[in-house]
């Protein structure tokens, strides 16, 4: 156990395209490493990633690890969980961070258990203890719990971690990070399973992860064509709309712009909450917002709780009414 | 075709609340559910089993009152169930409890094995792709659609940004998402058969017979040091007033912030 050194990240490409998970890990990792005074490492997986090794090296990894094969070019379990359990072999790291996309929560379980280490899954928060052990914080019961796992006798300590969560690093120019290139032995009988056929969906997809501006709607916006007004303001504020998943479920809005406990956790500058009433599983994934601004008819909603102004107001007024004074400038 | 659908009970996490004066959860009067994405599963394998007559195992682990789940699910039409219930599994993280599973799964030998993608209390995910892992078979996550075609299946495996189709090779491990179907209800007629006594097998570790270290708590790699309720944020400013005037307050406060 005490051979293994060093914070690895999991680098999540799609379509050659570093995902911004991957960038956050890499500004989290960074601070986990200096922590505990290690290196912090990438580990690029991928067809033709030399590009990509040049885009991650900004981010400053002192060390690179990559396994350039065609059998990585598309995500299929078997080739990646073979190639990222190599890796972690040859490195020895301490800790290993992935992404919790639909990828990464598919990857880590399989890497997890063939190294028989211990993963947490989803965290939102980590940290080092005087003991120099990872702390990995994660919500529970939807929402409802918060709990603080430790990877005690296992190394590496191996987490997923909630996309939208961590700060991303910053770029640094002439940051020059070591390159190994590490060998991997694939075989057909690895791509055990065919892909006949992959459809990227919604090219222009809005990522309201990434927003610095959110106005959110609940049920309480009353109709869709109420909903207008949302996206006035908005345009305004140069943010995107965003909702509950009673709003999604009224087929007001599409699902990928839920927020909450079964939608996306966002932490934007300004959140603007619309007619919600601020249920647990929609607090739970926007609590972090930088500034949150609440309108609601009831004064004792549970969304004035977490917000930083509280309006006790009818939206279908307020909002129009806002609209119209942004609109003067 | 024999398919074993794994089911955890868990509590409804939509009704669980926090007491606001001690910050704890509160827990009672939480009914317990078959948890949604493995209804999902169960419901993609009678599916299969309308089509083909294939043989439909429910497996689940946990207290023994995990045995309602089990029951619920041969009233839907499973025809077998069992429940891995022992005092040595209690305390089991992810890595343990895909252990359980997955030596259960290999007294059954089924060709196919589906769990859901995810329970929604420990929301973790692990624990499908981990059994797969113990018993060295492909599998392949977030699944939506499911096909067969003799001893393979063609699926529909999502992704947030695309979904792939992709043929596997049985046997083989699947976790579907909860909206790859709509559930049936408990027939009538087999409620009252599922809920006579004796329908769902017990195993403990009698039967698995699993090393004791690699159980439990001692087992588990991974330990909650501790757990807490999110406190509540200290509230911040309400105001009842006129639409304009709250205007003009969310103006002064967007400036104040610089967003203006």
């Amino acid at each position: 156990m005490k051979n293994n050194k060093g914070v690895l990240i999991f680098i999540e490409q799609r379509d050659q395209i570093i995902q911004n998970v991957a960038i956050e890990l890499l500004g989290e990792g960074k601070k986990l490493a200096q922590k505990l005074t290690v290196p912090l490492m990438a580990c690029v997986l991928g067809k033709k990633i030399n590009p990509l090794i040049e885009e991650v090296n900004q981010y400053g990894p002192d060390e690179i690890y990559f396994v350039d094969d065609p059998i990585l070019e598309s995500y299929v379990n078997e080739p990646y969980t073979k190639a990222l359990t190599r890796v972690i072999q040859e490195v020895k790291p301490e800790i290993v961070l992935i992404g919790a996309t639909s990828l990464g929560r598919d990857l880590a379980p399989r890497v997890s258990s063939r190294l028989h280490t211990g993963l947490t899954a989803d965290c939102t928060s980590l940290d080092i203890d005087d003991k120099g052990q990872l702390l990995m914080t994660r919500p529970a019961f939807g929402g409802n719990l918060m709990a603080t796992i430790v990877c005690a006798d296992h190394r590496p300590q191996m987490s997923t971690v909630r996309p939208g969560v961590m700060v991303k690093a910053q770029v640094s120019d002439n940051h020059r990070a070591i390159v190994n290139c590490v060998d991997v032995q694939f075989n057909s009988s690895d791509m055990n399973v065919d892909i006949i056929e992959e459809i990227r969906q919604s090219k222009n997809k809005i990522n309201i992860e990434d927003a610095h501006v959110l106005i959110s709607a609940g049920r309480g916006v009353g109709s869709k064509k109420n909903m207008k007004h949302i996206e006035t303001l908005a345009n305004h504020l140069t943010g995107q709309v965003s909702g509950t998943r009673a709003v999604v479920e009224n087929g007001w809005l599409d699902k990928e712009r839920q927020v909450g406990q079964t939608g996306k956790t966002v932490r934007p500058d300004l959140y603007v909450a619309c007619g919600i009433s601020g249920a647990i599983q929609h607090v739970s994934g926007m609590e972090d917002s930088g500034l949150i601004i609440a309108i609601n008819k009831n004064p004792s909603a549970a969304i004035f709780d977490v917000a930083d102004i509280g309006i006790v107001g009818d939206g279908s007024k307020v909002i129009p009414a806002l609209n119209k004074q942004l609109g003067k400038k | 075709m024999k398919i074993v659908v794994c089911v955890k009970q868990v509590p409804n996490t939509a009704d669980v609340k926090i007491d606001p004066n001690t910050g704890t959860m509160i827990r009672e009067g939480v009914e317990s559910i078959i948890n949604p994405d493995d209804l999902g599963g169960l419901e993609a394998a009678l599916r299969i089993k309308d089509q083909t007559e294939a043989e439909v195992i429910a497996l689940s682990m946990g207290p023994k009152q995990a045995d309602k789940a089990l029951r619920e699910c041969l009233a839907m039409g499973a025809d077998k169930a069992i429940l891995l219930s022992d005092r040595a599994f209690a305390g089991a993280d992810t890595w343990v409890t895909s252990l359980v599973l997955s030596k259960a799964i290999s007294l059954v030998h089924p060709d196919l094995i589906i769990a859901g993608r995810q329970a929604i209390d420990g929301d973790t995910a692990q624990v499908g792709p981990q059994i797969a892992e113990h018993l060295d078979v492909p599998s392949v996550a977030y699944v939506s659609k499911i096909r067969t075609n003799k001893d393979q299946l063609v699926v529909r495996r999502e992704f947030e940004d695309r979904y792939q189709s992709v043929r596997v090779h049985m046997p083989c491990l699947l976790t579907v998402v909860k909206e790859i179907n709509t559930p049936r209800y408990m027939r009538v007629n087999k409620i009252f058969d599922a809920f006579k006594d004796g329908l769902v097998e017990v195993w403990d570790n009698m039967t698995l017979k699993i090393n004791s270290d690699q159980l439990g708590l001692k087992g588990s790699p991974t330990k909650v040091k501790k757990s807490y309720t999110k406190g509540v944020k200290s509230a911040g400013k309400v105001f009842d007033v006129s639409a304009n005037e709250a205007v003009q307050i969310i103006i002064d406060k967007l400036k104040e912030n610089y967003i203006l």
